[in-house]
Order: structure tokens, then sequence, then C-alpha cells
């Protein structure tokens, strides 16, 4: 049971809910074993998922958990919706509830949106990643994968590396990993980390050979290519050159080291394709337990909303 | 028509004076000011123990959003905002649409407020045309036509040299150049203070340098030339410290902040309330460090003036991602209680440091006939009931928008009465 009726954000979790999700998405990731990957639990549910930016892994992955869960399930394409009309943010969500829909899950460009929702609407909104603010079931599928691989998250050494600054599951994950217990370090170029980083509860650095010395988890982010437009990088060529994720790099790490990338990947930009597609790699694992931790979500959210609150 | 306020504490910082006295107003100008001054057939006003009599407040940095932009605040509107918040007189910047860079909408302004006859209210025109900066305004044509300052707010004057010759330019008409200080390539695309806070919200930075850079430039181009230069909103503390080097030096340089520079950080961003649209302005609210300069300027003299950047908008413009929301919060009506509860209940100034921060100041920067209380001159009055526990509503505010982040504050001391021309504008319930 989770205290609030939205998922927002993992600054909102407690530990133990944190826990709760990660267990219940155990007892999900199961139906995905059965013959019949299907479940009554979200029957006469109706789940939006309004997605306001491009996306193909976390809109399907949603969407085949909210089938899995029997849920009805209506997935709004922002380039064929009113918005492109001059219609707000608010008046496309309200004309939407009054078809009463019981989930509204949201991916929008704009951090802080759905918390602009949550304050205004009816439905349970989940935030399936805000501009640059969070992406939780992000993080918490990220965990559930590590925990599968570590058995734990307390005290282990979680190296994020890339673009800091505009990514939301860093965000997500420094959060979730901190309350989780584990000693967290972020690496990136000066220009794409978060002021007052070590604010966040990070060891920052700009060293990756720091960063993943005795890793047990290293975990890559994308790096756009546009970046070099606002300089923050001189070259994608230089960035790799400095903090590209290559085999040798690697060797520092713990033997059990495994490798995360929350995906689309920049092969030769911010990761090697021997590393991504090595034997370290658990990228594909956290494509299928996403659909698992996305169901217990919306699982744990919908109970929720059935006693009324 | 003969007023005569009674047992009032006059507070005038002008003439010096500070005590008990009667207040005689006739014919729209002060007559005289002293102890126990007979009705003799005058609308006798008694004032309760301890109300402050002030020379009218002014408000050197408001927008009226008219022309163009009728939906947020018209000067009608704008005017009776005004005075329910204690002012007399407000300057409005020319940011409307079109840009008041032209003596036609100085007038259409000008007229429209006579219309209204409520506040004051002194036009302030573009310093370049269309405030695109690009070529210099019909400065001494506006100036003719009323203008009392020249500015490009909501934008900076980019190039130095626009700026090096509006100061110089403006010299012989002896107006201010007012700046909106922020380097528009540092801003980028920034809708919050650069700090904690929006770094952990995922909100995109503006650094307290874009800002800062810009005082630094100004203060070195007035003392190249001479000129006059004010700093409108200053925020950060890198800016305080650039005003005061250039007062030192005898630079011709003054400044002001608004309210919410001085009670807020951008803590607000996070709470009460994640991403309120309310707590977005440009200057965006700044870390602690910055707000206690702030006060700290205010009570060692080195800010001249509070002015309250009063900047309505729609509530549907406000209803949006915080990304998309305008800058700006209204103003006028939440100033005098901000800075009673705040700086004045909170001993950091006194009551006639106050004043001067709200009327003495603004009057001598941009050279208008109030911020005094001297006999003869005319009868533009604020009372104000220090003591009185009051509650912001947001929904109850006169001004015809709400955007303000003081809805539900408890704070201490209003404005009771405004006095403009010797004829009674407003008066509280109290």
């Amino acid at each position: 049971m989770l205290r609030a009726r939205h998922l927002l954000g993992i600054a909102d979790l407690e530990p133990g809910e944190i826990e709760e999700i990660l267990d219940t998405a155990e007892a999900m990731k199961e139906i995905a074993a059965r013959p019949i990957k299907k479940v009554p639990t979200l029957r006469g549910r109706t789940v939006v998922n309004l997605f306001f930016e491009p996306s193909t892994r976390t809109r399907t992955s949603f969407e085949v958990a909210e089938k899995r869960l029997s849920a009805d399930t209506l997935s709004v394409a922002v380039a064929m919706s009113s918005v492109t009309k001059g219609e707000t943010l608010v008046d496309t969500v309200r004309n939407l509830e009054a078809m009463a829909p019981d989930i509204i899950v949201m991916r929008h460009s704009s951090s802080g949106a759905p918390h602009l929702l949550a304050r205004l609407c009816r439905s349970t909104i989940v935030n399936a990643g805000d501009g640059m603010h969070e992406h939780p079931t992000q993080a918490l599928l990220d965990a559930f994968t590590i925990r599968e691989h570590k058995k734990r998250l307390q005290g282990l050494k979680v190296a994020i590396v890339g673009d800091l600054l505009h990514s939301r599951v860093l965000r997500s994950n420094v959060q979730l990993l901190g309350k989780m217990g584990a000693d967290v370090w972020a690496c990136g170029p000066p220009t794409l980390m978060p002021r007052d980083l070590p604010r966040f509860g990070v060891t920052a650095t700009t060293s990756i050979v720091a960063a993943v010395e005795r890793a047990d988890v290293v975990m890559m982010l994308r790096i756009q290519h546009e970046r070099m437009h606002g300089h923050y990088i001189p070259s994608t060529r230089e960035y790799f050159a400095l903090f590209g994720l290559t085999p040798e790099r690697l060797r520092g790490a713990k033997e059990d080291v495994i490798i995360m990338h929350p995906g689309p990947m920049n092969r030769g930009v911010e990761i090697d394709s021997d590393v991504a597609d090595g034997p370290y790699s658990v990228i594909l694992e956290q494509v299928s337990n996403g659909v698992a931790v996305r169901m217990a979500v919306l699982y744990l959210l919908a109970g929720h909303e059935a006693e009324g609150d | 028509m003969k007023l005569l306020l009674k047992g009032g504490r006059v507070v005038d910082p002008a003439t010096n004076r500070d005590g008990e006295f009667d207040v005689l107003v006739e014919d729209g100008v002060v007559t005289r000011i002293g102890k126990s001054i007979a009705p003799d057939g005058a609308d006798v006003r008694a004032l309760k123990p301890g109300w402050i009599v002030a020379p009218g407040l002014i408000d050197m940095h408001v927008h009226l959003r008219e022309p163009g932009q009728e939906h947020k605040e018209t000067i009608a509107t704008g005017v009776r905002s005004a005075v329910a918040g204690g002012f007399t007189a407000v300057a409005c910047m020319p940011n409307t649409d079109p840009v008041n860079d032209h003596p036609g909408i100085t007038e259409l302004i000008l007229k429209r407020a006579a219309g209204a006859n409520l506040a004051r209210v002194y036009p302030i025109g573009a310093v370049s045309i269309g405030s695109r900066g690009e070529q210099l305004a019909e400065l001494g044509a506006q100036a003719a036509a009323g203008c009392v300052a020249f500015t490009d707010d909501g934008r900076p004057v980019m190039p130095a040299l626009l700026m090096r010759r509006a100061l110089e330019y403006s010299s012989m008409l002896d107006v201010p150049i007012i700046d909106h200080c922020e380097d528009p390539s540092l801003k980028a695309d920034g809708v919050a203070h650069e700090g904690f806070h929006a770094a952990r919200l995922g909100l995109r930075g503006i650094p307290g340098a874009a800002e800062s850079i810009m005082v630094e430039r100004d203060v070195s181009l007035a003392e190249l030339t001479g000129g006059r230069f004010h700093v409108a909103h200053m925020s950060v503390r890198h800016s305080l410290r650039a005003v005061r080097d250039g007062k030192a030096r005898g630079v011709r340089v003054t400044c002001e902040v608004a309210p919410h520079h001085f009670v807020l950080t951008d803590e607000a961003l996070e709470s009460p309330v994640r991403y309120d649209t309310n707590v977005k302005m440009n200057p965006p609210l700044r870390e602690a460090a910055d707000r206690d300069a702030m006060i700290e300027g205010i009570a060692d003299g080195t800010i001249d003036a509070i002015a309250t950047d009063h900047a309505p908008h729609h509530s549907d413009e406000k209803l949006v991602e915080f990304d998309r929301a305008p800058f700006g919060i209204v103003g006028l009506e939440t100033c005098v209680p901000l800075v009673f509860d705040r700086l004045v209940h909170a001993g950091r100034i006194g009551v006639r440091r106050a004043i001067e921060l709200l009327s003495t100041n603004p009057a001598r920067i941009l050279k208008l006939p109030g911020g005094s209380l001297a006999e003869g001159r005319p009868a533009d009055i604020t009372v104000i009931a220090p003591d009185e526990a009051i509650e912001i509503s947001a929904s109850a505010l006169v001004s015809k928008s709400k955007n303000t982040p003081f809805d539900g504050w408890r704070l201490t001391g209003v404005a009771a009465v405004t006095i403009v021309g010797g004829r009674v504008v407003y008066q509280r319930g109290l």
C-alpha cells in the first residue's frame, strides 16, 4: 500500500514503500513466465497513456503492463491530439477526465507537469518521465534489476556516468539508491553536472576511472548529440575519449559488475558495443523487468484508488 | 476644501520630521503641520494612536499592461490596486503592446490615468525603438511628453554602445536610464535561479552572474559617461557589491529591490507547493545568501528604493507547466505589509528608513513632485496602520490579476488611508 494517491517521483516514496513495490514486482514477474500472461486484477479499470514526448520503451512497457493486468487502455499520441491546436495541458487532461479514467500515465517534456495535474485532477497520476526532473518507474526497474543480481542495494557502489544535468533518470536513481543505502558516484564533464551535485548525496567526479573503480554497478546515461550546441561538450568523439565506457575502463570494476543503460543507447558515444553487448550487460533484462515493475506500481496504486481515497 | 489629519505620527525623511503632529490640507496642498491644529471647518480624520502619516508612497516599477494586454491589467485597475496598497504614484514600464517608444503612447497612458483619477501615473519610456536594442528612441520628445526615465525593461539594453549612448544622451535631460540587468546568453532558456532547488527539480537555471555581470558593465558605463544609471529589481549579492563599490567611487548609480527578493528564496520552488508558477519571476527568487544581502543593503543604505515590479498575469496564463508560465507576480497590494512585517517589525529597519525607500528616494531618483510632506507640497499622503494584523487573500486583491505567492500570509502593517492631491482615494475598513 502506498501512502500517496499518485506516483509523481521517488522523492515522495519511503524506503518501505520502495521495498513493497520491488517485492510486488517479483510476484508480477512470475506472470510473464506463464503461458497465459494475464491476470484480472485491473479488469474494468481504464488507464490512459498520455505521452507528450516520443517514447518507445516506456510507453510500450506501460501498455504491456496494463494489458497483463486486464485494464482497458488508451494511448493518446500527441501528434493526433488537440495539443497541436493550442489547447493547454490542463484542458487536455480535463477533457480526458470527462471520460472517467482511473489512472493517467503521463510523459511530458516539462519538469513538474504531473505535479500540476495531481493538484487539479481526480485521476491517479503516474509520472512516466517529466522533463529533467524524475522518471520514477525507471529507477524502480533499475533497483529491481540490481536487486535480482546482487540480492541487496545497501552498501553497493553504483557509478552513474554521462549527462547528469539533463537526466531525470539520474535524479530518480540518486534518490532511490540513496534511500536504500547505496554508495552513489556521479561522473560526467563539469558542464553536464547539476549545480550543487554533492548535495544530492553523491560523490561527484570527472574521472570515469575513479567512478568505475570497485563498482558493483555501472549505469550509463545517454548523451544527446545536440548537447554540442549549448557548448556542453566539444564533440561526441572527445566525449567518448574521456567518458566512454570501454572494456579497458571496466577492468577496475568488481568482477561481478553489471552494466546498465536506460536507453536509447548511442553506441560509440557513451558506451562501446563490446560492453553494451558483453557478458556484464543487463540492459535487456532492464527492459523485461520494466513490465513487472510497472505492473506492481499500477496494482498498488489501483488498490489505493479502490478504497476511495 | 479642507482636510485635517489629527493625532498621527508624521514621518517625513525629506524634512527630517518624526513626531506626533496634525496635518492640514487645503485645496490639495499641505498647508500646515503642527501640534493641535484647530479644525476650523475642515473634514477631520482622527487617526488611531501609532498610525503613521507619510509622504505618499511611490512605486517606481509597475507594469500596467495598457495598451495591449488589458486582459491582465488596465491603467484604471492598476491605479485602483495602487491606492489600495497605499501608493499615491506609480511609474509604469514601457513593455506594453506596442512598446512605449513614442510620445503618442505616453500621451495615451497619461490620458487614461487622468480618466482613472486615482494614483498619479508617470510613464517610463523605452530606451530603444520597440525595445529591440537597435536604435535609440526619441528620448527628448518622450521626456517632453512626460516620461520620467527610460528603460527597455523586460529586456536588457544589450549592446554596450547603446547603453553608453543612452546614458550620455539622457544626461542632458537629467533622467535616469533604468536597466533590466541580465545577460541573455547566460540566462538562455532558464526559468528559475540556478541553485540546488532548481537542480533538484530539473528546472533550467538562471545564474546570479547573468545579472551581476550586467550591473558591473553598467556601473562602468555610468562612470565613463557621468550618466545616471538605476538598477531595476536587483536580486543578487554580487550586484549589490557592484553598486556599493560604484557609489563609493562617486558613480551616479541607484538601485531598487522588490519585496519578494527580500522575503522569499528559491526554496519556495519546492515548498509549500512544488512548481508553483506564482513563484516564477524574473529575476528569479535567489538563494538565502542573496536574500540576506538584500536585507543588509536595505538596512545599510546601499539600496535606494523598494519597488514591486507589479507584473499582473491572467490566471489562465499561470495555470500551465512551470517552464511555460510567464514571469512575474502582482505586488502593489502586498508591499506595505511585507515591508512592515519583514523589515520594520523584524527590527531590520526603522519606520523612517521604510518611508525613504518607499517614497523619499523614488521621488528623488525620478525627480517627482511628491516624496515630501513639506508645507506647500501637493498633499499626496499615505496613512499606515503599522500594528494592524491582516491576511493576504489573492481573490480579494483589487488588481485584475491575482498572481501572488503570498495568498494566506498573515502580516502586520497595512496602508489605512491613501490621499492624492488632498482627496481621500482609498480608505481601508479598520
